[in-house]
């Protein structure tokens, strides 16, 4: 549906031919992959099958093996590096999170993208108030530990998420990159996590969605690749598959190596 | 997302703000620390303390490590160490006289070469530390032998007097007061607001914390974490050429050994003031409070007509206890068990 009617304009994000080897063990090869505007793509993949690897390619912070390349909005990006790919709309939630736990909240929610005065010094003011409104408007969290004063440290395993998630959705980048983002997650905040990504979508915006839990997957995705030892197995829009045969399919991939 | 303006504070009355003693329990740490030792000096030894002769000499001296201390504190917070800035001293101060009662070039020249000696020395272990991933205990050993080496071949060991007749702008600007009032103070607050914005109010400042808190983490959204830590140890670099200049120009003569026992009265300044060596954490004024401290330690204990033996034991002392007292506050602050850190 949306897919189709995108097909004509470039995607947002594409890799050709993507490798990335880390001493011996290559962590992905050869893949292709691609995210058009305003599309939702899952990414699912047993553990170690190189997901995470592929979404810091994507970011920049590994740099591909040579004869691999990116593409961003049709064209062939060289030195891409974080910073760049921030500056240009893609955020990013990482499995580890990426928190600087000894800091505290509004220093995490802006890092690396600080706001600035117009002579150019912090404007910590902003940055501290903007964090209390979005931790308690946009997370809705509560609890006395997030105060954007706060250290990252002293707070719970689902707030430091909630740090990690508003800090990607807040900048309503055109890509945003989930991975993992429920594990550890309330079921309310699970829920809440997943009408974000809904919303991503019904805003024109981008997502990958990375997550092990099928039933949180299925449904918010418009297509899904399915990853296994490093290699693409298998690219599927969801109706070509129902949640039953992708499960089928997935247990397949696991046994053989082979979607079919 | 949406942008509403009317309502910036947070809905929950449950959201508490951490309290002063929470956020700044290390800066009023030291503060106090610094009260206590000043009101001990003034039972102790009521006529040197209630005579201002002593606070001059100490705020004459006590910059003279104290604006390195600074700098440092930045290499520090973001986890790092820098030991070669007593050469970085003596090789810029060098430069300087090389250039100006050598080369007759005019004094602004030799400034401008010694600073740029500095800021290169400075890249170079930055380089090192960060580019080439060299921890910086070791390899800033390596640069102090490198950089003094440098210094004492270029000088061929020989000192040069640096007169107030054949240097005037530079006593106008490293030693004479200033209406009356110890110039040399008056640049470690000048240099001590410049820090605290750098550190507190630029992008720089803010990746410096990330980078020493976390280093992958800094590098995944995209802080360019060699170009922080080679900035910081630049900033070293050039804070140690002024200082090596301003001590040169307070003995009137630049000593070949210029840099020599600034070590550990630096260093302790900086640990001293609640900069963790575990990287992340720090303060410029923590920093700049206990310069002052170690610096009215080495005046006091000289001046109260003590033993001068007495001094290191004195400052072994206050720095111990100190920054046990510290740790154990933070920690009780912070509400952490005593070994999990
Ligand atoms: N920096 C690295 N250095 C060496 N090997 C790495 C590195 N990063 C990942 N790998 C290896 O690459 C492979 C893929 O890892 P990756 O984290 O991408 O898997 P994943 O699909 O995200 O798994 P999970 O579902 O468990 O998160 C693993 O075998 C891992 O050991
Ligand atoms: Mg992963």
């Amino acid at each position: 549906m949306a897919s189709d009617s995108n097909a004509t304009s470039a995607p947002i994000i594409e890799l050709r031919n993507v490798s990335k080897t880390f001493g011996e063990v290559r962590a992905i090869s050869g893949i292709d992959f691609k995210v058009n505007r305003g599309e939702i793509v899952g990414l699912l993949g047993d553990n170690g099958a190189g997901k995470s690897t592929m979404v810091k390619t994507i970011m920049g912070f590994h740099r591909p093996d040579a004869g691999g390349e990116i593409h961003f909005k049709g064209k062939k990006i060289h030195d891409w590096s974080v910073a760049r790919a921030r500056g240009l709309g893609i955020e990013t939630v990482y499995q580890e999170r990426a928190l600087c736990e000894k800091q505290p909240i509004w220093r995490n929610m802006f890092m690396g993208r600080e706001m600035r005065t117009k002579f150019g010094l912090l404007d910590v003011h902003k940055m501290r108030s903007e964090a209390a409104r979005l931790m308690s408007e946009h997370m809705g969290f509560t609890s006395a530990a997030v105060h954007p004063d706060n250290v990252v440290a002293t707070m719970s395993g689902g707030e430091k998420q909630g740090v990690a998630i508003t800090r990607a959705l807040y900048f309503e980048a055109e890509l945003v990159v989930l991975d993992e983002p429920t594990m550890g997650l309330s079921l309310s905040e699970t829920k809440k996590t997943l009408e974000f990504i809904a919303n991503i979508k019904k805003a024109g915006r981008s997502a990958i969605f990375i997550d092990h839990n099928i039933f949180h997957v299925y449904p918010v995705v418009d297509r899904l690749y399915v990853l296994d030892r490093g290699k693409v197995a298998g690219t599927y829009t969801k109706d070509e598959i129902s949640m039953d045969e992708l499960i089928e399919s997935l247990y397949r991939v696991a046994r053989s190596g082979k979607m079919e | 997302m949406d942008t509403q303006t009317e309502d910036t504070k947070p809905a929950s009355n449950r959201i508490a703000a951490p309290s002063v003693l929470r956020r700044y329990g290390s800066q009023l740490g030291i503060i106090g620390v610094g009260l206590t030792m000043w009101m001990v000096f003034m039972v102790a030894a009521p006529i040197v303390f209630l005579d201002i002769d002593i606070y001059v000499a100490f705020a004459q001296t006590s910059p003279q490590f104290g604006i390195i201390a600074l700098a440092l504190t930045f290499v520090v917070i973001t986890g790092e160490i820098d030991l070669s800035f007593p050469s970085i001293m003596a090789l810029g101060a060098a430069m300087f006289c090389i250039a100006t009662a050598y080369g007759g070039l005019p004094w602004y020249v030799g400034l401008v070469i010694a600073f740029a000696t500095g800021a290169l020395c400075g890249l170079f272990n930055g380089f090192l530390v960060a580019k080439l991933n060299i921890p910086s205990l070791v390899i800033t050993i390596g640069t102090s032998f490198l950089f003094r080496g440098l210094e004492l071949v270029l000088m061929n060991g020989t000192g040069v007097p640096l007169t107030a007749e054949e240097y005037p702008e530079m006593h106008a600007i490293f030693r004479e007061p200033f209406f009356g009032f110890p110039i040399q103070t008056l640049w470690m607050i000048i240099l001590g607001i410049v820090a605290w914005t750098l550190l507190n109010r630029t992008r720089f400042g803010a990746h410096v914390f990330l980078v020493g808190d976390n280093q992958t983490s800094a590098r995944l959204m995209g802080v360019n974490v060699v170009s922080v830590k080679m900035r910081a140890f630049t900033l070293v670099g050039l804070f140690a050429v002024f200082a090596g200049l301003m001590t040169s120009i307070y003995g009137y003569y630049f000593w070949p050994t210029t840099g020599e026992g600034f070590l550990l009265n630096t260093i302790a300044s900086v640990f001293l003031g609640g900069t963790s060596v575990f990287g992340g954490t720090g303060s410029i004024v923590g920093t700049f409070v206990a310069t002052y401290i170690i610096g009215a330690i080495n005046a006091g204990v000289v001046s109260a007509g003590i033993n001068a033996f007495y001094t290191q034991l004195v400052f072994g002392l206050v720095i111990v206890v100190s920054v046990v007292l510290q740790t154990l506050i933070e920690r009780r602050v912070r509400g952490q068990s005593m070994t999990g850190r």
